[in-house]
């Protein structure tokens, strides 16, 4: 039953993982750009979810309303402004202005909110409380209701992508970016479109991580980044539903580990990630590369 | 030329010279294209075709020059303000988005579409076989049907100047045929075409003005009728006279 449990709870934590990796995954398959400050724009939107609530005072889920469309417009000016930028030199000069970002974005953090963690208090019963599936499995509301979140995000994002007028052009500058501006497109306004989607979906996972854990400067690269990263390669690169499908498998294999032993678990899903990077290195759902 | 001469030019290029590093590919081009003509740009393998089409359309720019739209100068325009302008371009190798269906592909070429002509459903009804495979993916169809979707994403956005880049690249003779057959069709509806071949028969057998290029340089402009096959010949091998094939790689002994 202890196993069962250890599964269960993997499975629900993947969709935490997924919402990390899926906004990483989508600018990688848009622009190329691996961004680096990925982990630390969400915990800079948990801070600001936490900040927003202190200060205003907004019932807790309010706070998204707020935080999820300004992180998109940091998105899409970041985009158009330092990304684009460094974009115009080479694509490895965008590894190296995320990394600067990301040291911009801990220390900057550390000296204006110091070391201590934070949470978000969600004061709701929903959120905080848990249900039991017979007497061994207890399942947390919150773990359950951030799945969801996490596949509806998912169902949202290939809606946009497929259906909409600017998930069609995102898909089109992804294939051909010359091809695209001679149908009339300005694909750095169109990079700017798919950078504010894929920052919205880094504002929920770091508000979804605040309530989940607790965060601190350093939580964006140790955790975030890195279990985003793991995701990604794990469910493939550029595939959406791989990003579930890789947090899921990262999710359940760490909590595999920590049933065997506790101080196994993050090493447990490191060891399914190596695994994969050399026995399946174009990740389970194995799409062919966009490129 | 000279009955030319009292309309506005729709497309004028103005001493064109693109550098690609140190290379020269364009020196001092000059010509105008009036509305409704078939002008053709011919030439020899590296002889600045695509990079002429690159730069009017704004991919490329230029050292030294200006592109002119009805007048308008467009040369500091990105490639994108210029296809909503009216300059569109069909890319040598067609360039469709692969991972796009065909449908989708011609929606792409509409988002940004000028007021005019043409929708998918007329391209559709141009290419009638399109419209059963409307949901494929591009990727798996033969060169000549990528060809006419690649022809159909750059007609849905209503083009006043459409560039054709090598529409014969890879293809069987039999199908650039059927493709060339089209252009009637299209010009019907008020476009102008520049288009760039090295098939120079086929060239002939379109274009109501040629062009051509030699290292960058023009060599010969006219309408076909008034230029005789010797011309061409000594305009695209860049020699005086073809009985000097056999003074062979003497450089200075170029035309015009």
């Amino acid at each position: 039953m202890a196993w069962v449990n250890a599964i269960i709870q993997g499975v629900l934590t993947g969709g935490l993982y997924a919402l990390f990796a899926c906004g990483l995954s989508l600018m990688f398959g848009v622009m190329k750009v691996v961004n680096l400050a990925h982990g630390d724009l969400a915990v800079v939107a948990g801070y600001v979810a936490v900040g927003v609530i202190t200060v205003t005072h907004i019932p807790v889920l309010w706070s998204f309303l707020i935080v999820v469309p300004l992180m998109a417009v940091v998105g899409y000016v970041l985009q158009r402004t330092i990304l684009q930028t460094a974009l115009n030199r080479s694509v490895l000069t965008t590894l190296m202005v995320t990394f600067g970002l990301s040291a911009v974005i801990e220390n900057g953090l550390l000296q204006f909110f110091t070391a201590n963690s934070r949470a978000i208090g969600t004061g709701l019963a929903l959120v905080s409380d848990s249900f039991k599936l017979g007497s061994q499995i207890q399942i947390a509301y919150l773990l359950v209701v951030i799945f969801t979140v996490a596949v509806a995000v998912l169902l949202g994002l290939q809606y946009f992508l497929s259906a909409s007028k600017y998930g069609r052009l995102i898909r089109a500058v992804a294939d051909d970016r010359e091809a695209a501006q001679l149908c009339g497109a300005d694909y750095r306004h169109v990079f700017g479109i798919a950078a504010a989607v894929a920052f919205g979906t880094v504002a929920l996972a770091g508000i979804a991580y605040g309530m989940y854990s607790q965060l601190q400067p350093t939580t964006g690269t140790d955790t975030i980044l890195l279990f985003a990263f793991a995701a990604v390669v794990i469910g493939g690169l550029g595939s959406l539903w791989g990003t579930l499908l890789g947090g899921v498998v990262l999710g359940v294999a760490q909590q595999i580990g920590a049933q065997i032993n506790i101080s196994y678990e993050v090493l447990a899903g490191y060891l399914v990630f190596l695994a994969v990077l050399v026995l399946r290195p174009q990740g389970l759902t194995a799409r062919r590369a966009q490129s | 030329m000279s009955e030319r001469t009292d309309q506005q030019a729709l497309l004028e290029v103005r001493d064109l010279t693109v550098h690609h590093g140190q290379l020269r590919a364009l020196d001092r081009v000059r010509f105008a294209v009036f509305p409704g003509e078939v002008y053709a740009i011919i030439g020899a393998n590296g002889a600045g075709k695509s990079t002429l089409l690159r730069t009017i359309c704004g991919l490329h720019r230029p050292t030294e020059g200006s592109i002119l739209l009805d007048g308008t100068d467009v040369t500091g325009l990105r490639p994108e303000r210029r296809a909503t302008r009216g300059i569109v371009m069909v890319p040598e190798g067609r360039r469709l988005f692969p991972s796009l269906t065909l449908d989708e592909n011609l929606q792409v070429g509409a988002t940004y579409a000028r007021r005019g002509p043409w929708t998918t459903d007329r391209v559709y009804e141009l290419f009638p076989w399109m419209r059963d495979r409307r949901n494929q993916r591009t990727a798996q169809m033969s060169g000549g049907e990528q060809q006419s979707v690649a022809i159909g994403r750059a007609l849905v956005a209503n083009p006043r100047v459409l560039l054709l880049d090598e529409l014969s690249l890879g293809l069987a003779p039999v199908v650039v045929q059927r493709i060339y057959g089209m252009l009637p069709q299209i010009l019907a509806t008020g476009l102008t075409v520049v288009l760039v071949e090295q098939d120079v028969s086929q060239t002939l057998r379109v274009a109501t003005h040629i062009h051509c290029l030699l290292e960058g340089r023009s060599t010969l402009e006219g309408r076909p009728a008034d230029v005789t096959a010797e011309q061409v010949e000594a305009a695209y091998f860049g020699l005086q006279g073809s009985n000097q094939l056999w003074h062979g790689s003497t450089r200075s002994s170029r035309a015009c």
